[in-house]
Parts: structure tokens; sequence; C-alpha cells
């Protein structure tokens, strides 16, 4: 029984990160290309079919890289940092409803496991800030994590009006509830407002004033080089597919559809939401500090508070009219 | 067993947190190893099948207070903390004293609460969660975003008052 439970964490442990390195190569190819669509270039085409083994290539560069350690560091935060930033994006795989009754665990909370979890990457980019000693570091941690908790709010709220209507918050139960009509008709505005609010979180363009280049060199992971630094890009992408994933699950129907498979369905629709989030990165410019704090504060909560409200007040006069 | 030995280390690095959090020097260790109790703590909660107040702590301690007592220390001190103070064997005292009083009184409370067994059969889902909120509890309830409500309002209020433009 114990050596049972064992050996499936281990696999269920090594199919996760296999997934996530491979999922993060594709992303960065995908990347690539589709700016390089948008900005009339051609893009990596050289290495492997479709330059697909470009960023396998980068990968070995990254992996053989030194690593360095800036001498007024902090040492045990600074290798503790990437970890605290990359694990608990691993474990948001636990409650990802892939297929048909493939959860690996059901939880009853849900999705919102994986929102408190986020938190723990929080304090690993406030501690990679900090530690490294670096003012441009600590300004760009500084900035990602006001920016974090205050895209969490209505990150959230904007999940409630779909919660409101299934009642629960299980993933098993969110996604068969969307049988008769996707969740993305019903709930239009809350799949906007999680859209916006989910490329805020993930520190995207053009929300990525954390690391905007420009003003401050590469913000928290300025002193991070290797493969430590390969840990936050890894991070970055799967929190792409993370938050992507469960706006599938939740707006898009998850695993449903005609003729394929449930898990093919379920990576179909995750990957266009990723190609929309690209397709956004590459058109619009970054935003300022101050305007973002508004756009969350002054226009996304009203609006999603709002959301919730309608959308209980419809469902209680439903209850009255039937 | 497996859950047992995991038991065990949560519980460790629970301890461990909250003994770290009260006696490293540099401020933000403090509040590191403050974060780590609260994390094990939330663990511990898994233990107890509460998922909720699992997320909870970790949404509400961890997101919002450890953030923002991490935040008043970095617009607060250096950087990087060098200066070794010495221990004042006064202030020791003092705050020994107070902490045994208040230890002495948790016990005391905790000895003589009659702890009843939750009905391992009951509704623990969300909405039963909720539901209990607005009914049965909902003076606490309502005390506490009472509360919450002078907060937002006192923290207006100081806010405006250094305001520049105004």
């Amino acid at each position: 029984m114990i050596f049972k439970e064992l050996i499936k964490i281990i696999i269920y442990g090594t199919l996760v990160v296999l997934f996530i390195s491979v999922n993060a190569l594709f992303l960065v190819w995908a990347e690539r290309r589709v700016s390089a669509r948008i900005q009339l270039r051609r893009g990596p085409i050289h290495v492997g079919w479709q330059g697909l083994l470009q960023t396998v290539a980068d990968a070995v560069k990254l992996i053989s890289k030194e690593l360095v350690l800036p001498k007024e560091a902090d040492r045990f935060l600074y290798i503790l940092a990437p970890m605290l930033v990359f694990a608990p994006l691993l474990s948001a795989f636990l409650v990802l409803p892939l297929a048909q009754n493939v959860v690996i665990r059901d939880l009853n909370i849900g999705f919102l496991f994986i929102f408190s979890l986020t938190n723990i990457t929080f304090i690993g980019i406030f501690i990679a800030g900090w530690s490294s000693n670096n003012k441009y570091a600590l300004l760009g941690s500084m900035r990602a994590v006001a920016q974090n908790i205050s895209y969490e709010i209505p990150l959230l709220l904007s999940t409630m009006g779909v919660v409101l209507l299934t009642g629960t918050l299980k993933m098993s139960e969110l996604v068969p509830a969307q049988a008769k009509g996707w969740f993305l008709f019903t709930q239009p505005v809350a799949f906007l407002i999680f859209l916006c609010s989910s490329l805020a979180e993930a520190n995207r363009a053009p929300f990525d004033i954390p690391e905007a280049e420009s003003e401050l060199v590469a913000g928290f992971h300025t002193e991070y080089s290797g493969m430590r630094f390969a840990l936050f890009f890894l991070g970055e992408y799967t929190a792409i597919f993370i938050s992507s994933a469960i706006a599938a699950a939740l707006f898009l129907g998850g695993w449903q559809g005609p003729l394929l498979p449930g898990l093919v369905w379920f990576l179909i629709k995750t990957y266009g939401i990723i190609f929309i989030v690209m397709w956004i990165r590459w058109t619009f410019p970054r935003l300022r500090s101050d305007q973002l704090m508004a756009l969350a504060w002054k226009v996304l909560i009203p609006l999603a508070m709002v959301n919730v409200f309608v959308t209980a007040l419809v469902l209680e006069l439903q209850k009255i009219l039937a | 067993m497996i859950a047992d030995i995991f038991f065990m280390g949560v519980a460790l690095l629970t301890l461990l947190g909250a003994l770290l959090a009260v006696s490293l020097k540099n401020v933000f260790y403090n509040a590191l190893s403050l974060i780590l109790s609260l994390f094990g703590v939330a663990c511990l909660f898994i233990f107890l099948n509460s998922e909720f107040l699992a997320i909870i702590e970790i949404i509400l301690y961890i997101g919002a207070i450890a953030i923002a007592i991490i935040f008043a220390i970095m617009l607060s001190s250096p950087m990087i903390q060098k200066k070794e103070e010495k221990p004042d064997v006064k202030k020791i005292a003092r705050s020994f004293i107070l902490a045994a009083l208040f230890f002495w009184g948790l016990l005391q409370t905790l000895r003589r609460t009659v702890w009843p067994a939750a009905n391992p059969e009951g509704d623990y889902s969300l909405g039963a969660i909720g539901k209990s909120l607005l009914s049965n509890q909902i003076l606490p309830f309502e005390t506490v975003s009472l509360v919450l409500l002078v907060a937002i309002i006192g923290a207006l209020m100081l806010a405006e008052k250094k305001g520049t433009a105004r």
C-alpha cells in the first residue's frame, strides 16, 4: 500500500516535471514565432524542423552556463528564491482537470488551491529581489508583488460568478456543468476580467512592469544567471499555461468536445488561450505603474463586484419566477 | 505511514519556523520564518481535512499579512542590516514575564474549555460554511466586517493627511 502510493507520487511527479519542461520549450518557440509573425520577421527556422530545436539548444546553453553568485548577495535566500517561485507551480497540476475523471486530487476547494499557492510564488519573487542586493532587482520585486496582490482580487472575484452558477469549487463538477453551454457565453465579463488579471499575475506584457527592461534592466531576476534564471523563465511559462488551463476549465468547457479525446480538447483550448495571450503581448505597449494600479482598483475590481452582484440577482430572480 | 512521517515533518517545520521567527537577528529573516510557521499551520489544517481553512490561512496570512510585514520592513530599514545589537537584559526579562503570563492564561483557557469533537458526518462543504456564516454566525461575521470598515476608513484618513496636493 505504502509502496503503491510512493510509486504513484514518483510517476505523477516525473510526468509533471517532464510536461513542464517540454511545455516551456514549446511555448518559448511559439512565442518567438508568433512575435516574428506579428513583426513581419521569420523567427527561428534553422535549427530542426521549423526551428523547433532552437529552444532546446538555448536550454543546453543555459544549463552549461556558470552560476554567478553576487558577492554582496544573501547566499541562502539567493539560492532559495528560484525554487520558491517554481515549486508552487508544480503543485498546481494536482487539481487541473486534464480529462474526464482525470484529476490527480479532486479537492473540495478546487482552483482556489492554485490561487492560494501563487502567494508563495510572490514571496519567492520578493526574496529574489531582496537577496540580490541590487536596486533594480529590489524595485522590480516590489512592483511585482504590489501588482500581484492587487490583481489577485479581481482574479478571484471574476471566478465567483462561475462558482455562483454551479454552486461548487470542485474542478470535476465545474467542467460537466458546462455541457449545455460554456460559461464564456453566460459570464463574458468575468472571462475578460479573468484573462486580464491572469496576464498581470504572470507578469506578462502589457503588464510586465516588474521586468520592464527599459527601466529596470530585468527586474527581480537581474542578478540571476544560468539554470537559476532558467527556473524563473520556466516558472513564467508554466504560470501562463496554468492560468490558461484554469480559464479553459472554467469558461471554455474544459475537456468537453466532440470526437477527439478529452485531453486533446483540453490542450487545444488551453493553447488557444495561450495564443491569445501572446497576441496581446506583441500588440499592446506596456502600461505605466500607476496606470496599472488604477486599472486594477478603479476598473477591474468594481466591474468584478458588479458581475458577482448581477449574477446573484439573476439567479435569485430565476428562482422566484420558476 | 507516509502521512505520519509528513505530519512529523510539518509539525517540526511549524515549530522551527516559530522558533526562528523570534530568535534570528535579521528582521527580514524573522518575517520569512513567520511565513514558514504559517505555512506549517496551513499544512496542519490539511491534515485535519479542512482544506478551506488551509487555503484561507495561506491567502490571508501569507498572501496579505506577511507580505504587508515584508513591505513595511523593506520601506523602513536598510536592505541588509549588519549592525549587531547587544541583548538588553531588562527588556528580555520584562518580555519574558509578560509572555509567561500570557502563556499561563492561554494554558488555563485551553485546559478549562470543553472541546467538543466535530461530527464527522456533518456537512463541511463551502456552501455550508457560507450559509452558517450568514445565518447562525451572523453577529460575529457582521462585527468583523464593521472592524474592517473602521480599519479601511482609518487607513484612508492616515493616507490623506500625508497627501501633498490636497
